[in-house]
C-alpha cells in the first residue's frame, strides 16, 4: 500500500477522540446519574439507577426484544407505506400544476394535525387487536416530510440541463429518467430519514390510546402502570435501539445515494 | 454536405419588457458561417452574441428573419442532431461517470452499447481524459469537466459545434491550455464552430473570423478576418506573432467604437 492511500497522521488520533468524547461524557453522565440515585437515595417512582434499569433490561431482554421486533415492524410498514404514498403524490403534483394546487394546502394541513391523536378512531374503525392502526398512524407521520422532499426534489432540474436535453432533442420519458428523476433522489431520502424517525416515535406512541399489548409503548405504559419504573425504563431503552436503528439505515441509504450529488465542486 | 454551415439573414430578436418597454436584444443580423469554419462573436454584455447562439441551437426563436442551419431550419437541426453543443457551466450530470456523460447523447438516440463505449473512449482520448472514464463529475477540476462537455458536445461527429463562453469560468492558464486543444480537436474535426467570448485574445487566437458585436440593439459592427494560418499548424507560439498581435488590436479597436478596420494583414506601425 502506498503512503498517499493511507490516513494523514492526525487522522485515526482525530476519528478516536470523536467517538471517545462522547462515549467518555455518556459514561460520566451515567455514573453520575447512579451516583445521584445511590448517595441521595432517591425513590424508585422519581428516577431508577442506570444499574437498576441495566439489570431489568437484561432479565426482560427477550420480552423487550420481541415487542421491538413489533413495534419496528409496524413502523417499518408504515414507513413503505407512507413513503410510497408521500413519493406518488408528489410525482403526480410535480406533473401537474392542478394536483399540486389541489394537494399543497391539503399537506400542509395534515402537517398540523397531531397524527398519533387519530390512534383511539382508528382503533374503533380497524378492531383493538390489530396493529393496522398503529401502521396507520405511522403512515400519515410519514407522508408529509417525504411529499414534501420528494416535491422538492423533483423541482430541482437545473437550467443548463434542461436546454441540454432539449438540445439532445430528448422526449418527455427520456428527460424523466436522465435528469429529473436522479436529481430527485438526494431530497427523496432526505425525506425518508427524517420520516423514520417519526415513524418510530408515532408507532410507539400509537401504542399508548390502546391496541393489543404487543410493542414497545404498550409495554412501557403496562410496567408504569405496575409501579415497575426501571422495567418501564427498559422498554424505553428497546425504543431508543429501535429509533436507532432506522435512523442509522435510512442515513447510511441517504449517504450512498448522494456521494457525487454534492453541490458546490467545480463548475459542473 | 452543403458548404454553408450557418445563414443567419435579417434576424432581429424583441424581448417584451415586463413594464420597460421592448428589449431589442438583435437588430436586423446578417451572419454566414462556411462549413468547417471557426468564427467567434465578441462584445460587450448585452450585445446579443449569447442570443445569437442560442436562436442557431433553437432554444429560442428569431422575432423576424430566417435561419438555416446546414440548409435546414435550427428546429430540423435540433432533431437531426446536426449541431453539438458547449455552455459556459460544463452541465455534466453529476450521477453519471465521465464516460456516462460522454455516450448521454448517442445513448438517447439509441446508438448500441458497444459502438456507445468505443465512441466515448475516442472522445475522450480527443480530449485527453481516458484515464478519468469511470470518475464522476465532482471529482474533476473545472477544466477537466469543460473537456469533457466538449467531448459529449463532439460525441455523435457533429458538424457544426455551439460554444456558449465554455471557458468563461477557468483560470487563465487553463483557458491557453484548452485553446490550444480546442484547436487540435477542430483539425481533425473538421467542424465549423461559433464560439460565443469576452476574451479578444481567445476571440483572435481560435478565429478563422471574429465577428464584432455591439449592443443596444444588438448589432454586427464589422467582421475582423484573422487569418492566422490552417488550424492544424497553430500552436502557442502564434500567441506571439505579429499578426496575432495586429488582429488583436484590430478587433479592440473595433469594439471600442467605430472605424471599419481593414483586418486582413493590418500592419503595425
Amino acid at each position: 500500500m502506498s503512503a498517499r492511500t493511507l490516513p494523514a497522521p492526525g487522522a485515526d488520533a482525530d476519528a478516536a477522540q470523536r467517538v471517545l468524547a462522547p462515549v467518555l461524557l455518556g459514561l460520566a453522565v451515567l455514573a453520575a446519574w447512579q451516583a445521584a440515585v445511590t448517595l441521595g437515595e432517591l425513590p424508585a417512582y422519581l428516577l431508577p439507577g442506570p444499574a437498576a434499569i441495566a439489570s431489568e433490561v437484561v432479565a426482560f431482554l427477550p420480552a423487550i426484544g420481541g415487542a421491538a421486533l413489533v413495534t419496528g415492524t409496524n413502523a417499518l410498514v408504515g414507513l413503505v407505506l407512507g413513503s410510497l404514498a408521500g413519493i406518488g403524490l408528489a410525482v403526480l403534483a410535480a406533473r401537474t400544476r392542478a394536483v399540486d394546487a389541489l394537494l399543497g394546502p391539503l399537506v400542509a394541513a395534515l402537517a398540523v394535525v397531531p397524527i398519533v391523536a387519530l390512534a383511539p378512531v382508528l382503533y374503533t374503525m380497524y378492531g383493538a387487536s390489530s396493529e393496522v392502526a398503529r401502521q396507520l398512524v405511522a403512515a400519515l407521520a410519514v407522508l408529509v416530510p417525504v411529499f414534501v422532499n420528494s416535491l422538492r426534489g423533483l423541482r430541482q432540474v437545473r437550467p443548463v440541463h434542461r436546454e441540454l436535453m432539449r438540445v439532445l432533442a430528448a422526449t418527455p420519458r427520456q428527460v424523466t429518467r436522465a435528469v429529473t428523476i436522479p436529481a430527485a433522489v438526494p431530497f427523496v431520502f432526505t425525506g425518508l430519514r427524517l420520516a423514520s424517525s417519526l415513524a418510530v416515535i408515532s408507532a410507539i406512541v400509537a401504542e399508548y390510546f390502546g391496541g393489543p399489548r404487543s410493542g414497545i409503548g404498550s409495554f412501557i405504559t403496562t410496567a408504569a402502570a405496575g409501579s415497575n419504573y426501571a422495567r418501564a425504563w427498559a422498554y424505553v431503552v428497546g425504543g431508543i435501539v429501535v429509533g436507532l436503528v432506522f435512523y442509522v439505515a435510512t442515513l447510511s441509504a441517504e449517504r450512498a445515494v448522494t456521494r457525487h450529488h454534492a453541490p458546490g465542486t467545480g463548475p459542473s | 454536405m452543403s458548404a454553408v454551415a450557418v445563414d443567419v439573414r435579417g434576424v432581429s430578436r424583441v424581448f417584451a419588457g415586463g413594464g420597460v418597454g421592448a428589449v431589442t436584444a438583435l437588430d436586423d443580423v446578417d451572419l454566414t458561417v462556411a462549413a468547417g469554419e471557426f468564427v467567434s462573436l465578441i462584445g460587450p454584455s448585452g450585445c446579443g452574441k449569447s442570443t445569437l447562439l442560442r436562436l442557431v441551437a433553437d432554444l429560442d426563436a428569431p422575432t423576424s428573419g430566417t435561419i438555416e442551419v446546414f440548409g435546414r431550419s435550427p428546429e430540423q437541426a435540433r432533431l437531426a442532431h446536426d449541431y453539438g453543443i458547449a455552455f459556459q457551466q460544463a452541465g455534466l450530470l453529476p450521477w453519471r461517470t465521465v464516460r456516462a456523460n460522454v455516450e448521454l447523447p448517442l445513448a438517447l438516440h439509441g446508438t448500441g452499447k458497444v459502438a456507445r463505449r468505443a465512441r466515448a473512449e475516442e472522445m475522450l482520448a480527443l480530449v485527453g481524459l481516458t484515464d478519468f472514464a469511470d470518475h464522476f463529475p465532482d471529482q474533476l477540476s473545472g477544466g477537466m469537466q469543460q473537456r469533457v462537455a466538449i467531448a459529449r458536445a463532439l460525441a455523435e461527429e457533429p458538424s457544426l459545434l455551439l460554444m456558449d463562453e465554455p471557458f468563461g469560468a477557468l483560470d487563465e492558464m487553463t483557458r491557453e491550455r484548452l485553446q490550444n486543444e480546442l484547436v487540435r480537436i477542430c483539425a481533425e474535426t473538421r467542424a465549423a464552430v461559433v464560439f460565443v467570448t469576452h476574451s479578444i485574445p481567445e476571440a483572435v487566437f481560435l478565429s478563422d473570423r471574429v465577428v464584432v458585436m455591439s449592443p443596444r440593439p444588438g448589432r454586427i459592427r464589422t467582421v475582423v478576418d484573422v487569418g492566422l494560418g490552417r488550424a492544424a499548424g497553430r500552436e502557442d507560439g502564434v500567441r506571439e506573432d505579429t499578426a496575432y498581435f495586429a488582429a488583436v488590436t484590430a478587433v479592440r479597436e473595433a469594439l471600442r467604437g467605430g472605424a471599419l478596420v481593414p483586418a486582413r494583414g493590418v500592419d503595425v506601425p
